[in-house]
C-alpha cells in the first residue's frame, strides 16, 4: 500500500534539465523511481540521456501526461516560475505534485493553493520547500535520499527534510511505509492531519512518527485530528523549544510570535492526545522502538 | 523583515493610504528642526521593530521646538525591549475622535489571507481578541479575487465602522490590500487607525512585514534593509548567503537543514544546562552544502567573541559528509591562527566513513569526533563550560 506514492506511480520532472532536476532525476532514477519524462517548453522534444536511461522533455504537463500515463509530477522549477509551473499541473489535473523549490513568495504559494481548490482539489499539492516523499522499495519523487532506511511499517510526516532522515535513520532496522516530507513554509498543500489521515486509512502503516516544529498551529490541529479519529500509535517530536521569540529559524514558518507557535504549547497538545513527545530526536526513536517491539 | 513605522507609513503613502507628514530624526537638534519646520505641536516616536513603545516611554508630546530637543534627547538611546532606539519620527499632533484597528495578514490555518478590522483599536489587539472577540472582524479574502471595494465593504460592515467614514474607510482597506500584494507583505497593520475631529481617516502608525522570498522582484526592498541595526556577524553572514541567526550562548551551532538545526539548539540547550551553556547562534548550511559553505560558516562562528566551543552536526542526505569534512578541514587551514576554538563533529549518513576518515587523517588538535548527536552536545558543552 504506502500513501500517495507507490510502485505504479508514473512520474515526471518540472525542471528536469536544470542543475537540481537533473541531479535529482539521476538519483530518483537510481532508487527506482519509474520516472517518465520531463517539462520544459523550450527543450521540447528533445530526449535527455541519464545514465543510461533516456527521457522524452514535453513542452506541458498535460502533454507529458497524454504520452506517457504520468500521474505525479515533481517540481524543481526556480521560485520565480513556480507558481506558473504549479498551477500548469493543476490545470492538468495530474494526481499528485510534489513542489521541492525553496524561496517561493508566500503570495505565490497562496495563488496556487486557491487555484487548487477553485478547481476542486484535484491535484495534492506536497510542498512546497519540502524533501518530497518515498515509499521506500517502490517510488521515490523528490530528494531523500533512498538508502537511508527500507521499507517497513512505520509511517512518518514531518516539516523538516533533515530530521526526515535523521528519524529513517534512527529506525532504519523498523523500516517505513512512507515517508512525507511536507515543508516548513508557512503556507503548504499536504499538512500533517493529510498524512495522519492517510497512515491511519493505510493497511501497511502500523505506527506513526509526526515531526514537527515552531510556529504557526498545525500540529496543535494535528493533535485534536489524533484525538478523533487515529487509532494507531502516533510518536511526535517538535523542534524548537529553546528558540527564542521574534527570531525566524531557517525556514519561512519557523517563528515564535508572542504566545503563539511554541513547541512546548505543541507538545502538550499532542500529549493531551495520547501522542508520546521525545524531547530529542533520540528519545522519540527511542518511544517508537519500543512501540514497535510491542505491536 | 519587519519594517519600521516610518518606512511602513512611506509604502502606505506611495499606495494613496492617508498618513500624516513626518521626518525622521537620529538626533535632537535635527528633530528639533523638523518641529521647527511643522510649527505647531509634534508626536516624538521611537523607530523600534517592536511594539509596546508608548509604555516604555519612546513616545511623547511636545509643544515646541526646544521641548522636541528634550524629549528626543530622552528616547534616542533608550533601550525597548532589547532594541536600542538610533531614529526617532517626528509628525505633528493629532487630534483624535476615535480609534480604530486594521491589518491583512496570512491564515496559515485556512492556507489563505485574513483581514482584521475593530472600531475598538489604539490598544493591544491581542487583548481585544482575548477579552472581547466579538469587537473583532475576521474576514478571509480569496488569494486569486483578492480585495475590491465590494470586498472592502463587506469587512467594513462586519466590523461596524461608523457610517460617517465607511466609504473612506472602504478606500483605506482597498489601498492597504494593494499595498499587502504589491509589496509582496505577510502583514500590513495600521493601530490606530484614527478618524480626526473632521471626519478624515488617517493611518496614524503602521506595521508592515514583508515577504524575503519575494525580494527578486523588488529590488527597492534592499534599501529597506537596516544595516546599522543589524548585527555584525548577522550581516557577514547575510553576505555570503549563509542562513545565520545570533543568539546569546557560547556553543557555536553549525547543521544541515532547518529542522535539524533547532533540534540541535534544543539538544545543546538540554546538555548545557549542567554546565549553565547554550547554543551561540543558529547556523543552516543548506541541504546541499559544499567545503566552501562549511568553510564559511566555521568563519563566522569562530569570530563570535561568545564562543567558547563548536558544534558541528551534520546529517549527510543530499550533502556528502566527505564534502563536509573537507570543508572543516580547509576551513582551519585558512583560520589557522585564528582558529583557537574547540570544534566537536557528528557526521552521519551520506559518505560517512569517507567524512569521518578525512577527519581522523587530518587529525587536527581541535577537532573531536563524536558518534551520536547526544553525545557530541554533551561534550560541545562541556568543552564550552571549561573554556568560560
Amino acid at each position: 500500500m504506502a500513501i500517495f506514492l507507490n510502485e505504479n506511480s508514473k512520474v515526471i520532472v518540472q525542471g528536469m534539465t536544470g542543475a537540481e532536476g537533473t541531479k535529482h532525476t539521476k538519483r530518483m532514477l537510481a532508487s527506482g523511481t519509474n520516472i517518465v519524462g520531463g517539462v520544459n517548453p523550450r527543450k521540447a522534444g528533445e530526449k535527455v540521456d541519464f545514465d543510461g536511461t533516456v527521457l522524452p522533455v514535453f513542452g506541458t504537463v498535460k502533454e507529458a501526461m497524454e504520452a506517457t500515463g504520468a500521474n505525479v509530477t515533481v517540481i524543481f522549477v526556480p521560485p520565480a516560475f513556480s507558481k506558473a509551473a504549479v498551477v500548469e499541473a493543476i490545470d492538468a489535473e495530474i494526481e499528485l505534485a510534489v513542489v521541492i523549490t525553496e524561496g517561493i513568495p508566500v503570495h505565490d504559494t497562496a495563488y496556487f493553493w486557491a487555484h487548487a481548490v477553485a478547481t476542486g482539489n484535484k491535484t495534492r499539492i506536497i510542498g512546497p520547500n519540502c524533501p518530497g516523499i518515498i515509499s521506500p522499495g517502490k517510488s521515490n519523487a523528490g530528494i531523500i535520499p533512498a538508502n537511508i532506511a527500507g521499507s517497513g511499517k512505520i509511517g512518518l510526516v514531518s516539516k523538516s527534510g533533515t530530521l526526515t532522515y535523521q528519524m529513517m535513520y534512527e529506525l532504519r532496522d523498523f523500516g517505513f511505509s512512507t515517508a512525507i516530507g511536507i515543508g516548513g513554509d508557512p503556507i503548504i498543500g499536504t499538512t500533517h492531519i493529510d498524512a495522519l489521515e492517510a497512515f491511519q486509512a493505510d493497511d501497511e502503516t502500523i505506527a506513526i512518527v509526526m515531526i514537527g516544529e515552531i510556529g504557526g498551529d498545525a500540529e496543535e490541529r494535528a493533535a485534536a485530528y489524533i484525538k478523533e479519529n487515529v487509532t494507531k500509535p502516533v510518536v511526535g517530536y517538535v523542534a524548537g523549544f529553546t528558540a527564542p521569540e521574534g527570531k525566524t529559524m531557517g525556514h519561512a514558518g519557523a517563528i515564535v510570535s508572542g504566545s503563539a507557535g511554541t513547541a512546548q504549547a505543541k507538545k502538550e497538545a499532542l500529549e493531551a492526545a495520547g501522542v508520546k513527545v521525545g524531547k530529542t530526536p533520540s528519545e522519540t526513536a527511542a518511544l517508537m522502538r519500543e512501540i514497535m517491539q510491542n505491536l | 523583515m519587519d519594517l519600521y513605522e516610518y518606512q511602513a507609513k512611506d509604502l502606505f503613502a506611495a499606495h494613496g493610504v492617508p498618513v500624516l507628514p513626518g521626518d525622521v530624526a537620529t538626533n535632537p537638534a535635527d528633530a528639533k528642526a523638523i518641529a521647527a519646520k511643522f510649527g505647531q505641536a509634534v508626536v516624538v516616536k521611537a523607530q523600534v521593530k517592536t511594539g509596546g513603545r508608548g509604555k516604555a516611554g519612546g513616545v511623547k508630546l511636545a509643544s515646541t521646538p526646544e521641548e522636541t530637543e528634550e524629549k528626543a534627547t530622552a528616547i534616542l538611546g533608550l533601550d525597548i525591549k532589547g532594541h536600542i532606539v538610533h531614529r526617532v519620527l517626528v509628525t505633528p499632533a493629532s487630534d483624535i475622535a476615535e480609534e480604530y484597528y486594521f491589518s491583512f495578514l496570512l491564515d496559515r490555518a485556512n492556507r489563505t489571507f485574513l483581514a482584521m478590522a475593530s472600531v475598538e483599536g489604539g490598544m493591544d489587539i491581542e487583548e481585544v481578541a482575548a477579552t472581547k472577540p466579538e469587537a473583532l472582524a475576521k474576514i478571509h479574502i480569496d488569494a486569486i479575487k483578492g480585495v475590491d471595494a465590494a470586498k472592502a465593504k463587506e469587512i467594513a460592515d462586519a466590523a461596524n465602522f461608523p457610517a460617517e467614514v465607511k466609504d473612506q474607510v472602504i478606500d483605506v482597506i482597498v489601498k492597504l490590500w494593494e499595498t499587502f500584494v504589491a509589496e509582496d507583505a505577510t502583514l500590513v497593520e495600521v493601530n490606530p487607525l484614527v478618524r480626526d475631529p473632521q471626519d478624515k481617516i488617517v493611518a496614524l502608525d503602521g506595521k508592515v512585514t514583508l515577504d524575503e522570498n519575494a525580494d527578486f522582484r523588488h529590488p527597492a526592498h534592499a534599501e529597506l534593509v537596516d544595516k546599522q541595526a543589524e548585527n555584525p556577524l548577522e550581516a557577514k553572514a547575510k553576505e555570503k548567503g549563509l542562513n545565520y541567526v545570533k543568539l546569546d550562548g557560547e556553543v557555536g551551532i553549525i547543521g544541515n537543514g532547518a529542522g535539524l538545526v533547532m533540534s540541535t539548539l534544543d539538544v545543546v540547550a538540554y546538555a548545557g544546562e549542567q554546565y549553565g551553556v547554550k547554543p551561540a547562534n543558529f547556523l543552516d548550511i543548506g541541504g546541499g552544502a559544499s567545503a566552501e559553505v562549511m568553510a564559511n560558516g566555521l568563519d563566522v562562528i569562530l569570530h563570535d567573541e561568545a564562543v567558547r566551543s563548536v558544534f558541528v552536526n551534520v546529517f549527510g542526505g543530499i550533502t556528502a559528509c566527505d564534502a563536509v569534512a573537507n570543508g572543516i578541514v580547509k576551513a582551519l587551514e585558512i583560520l589557522g591562527d585564528e582558529a583557537t576554538k574547540p570544534l566537536v563533529v557528528r557526521l552521519d549518513g551520506n559518505n560517512v566513513e569517507e567524512g569521518r576518515r578525512i577527519l581522523a587523517e587530518a587529525n587536527h588538535p581541535l577537532v573531536t569526533v563524536v558518534d551520536t548527536m547526544d553525545n557530541a552536545a554533551a561534550k560541545a558543552a562541556e568543552l564550552a563550560a571549561a573554556g568560560v
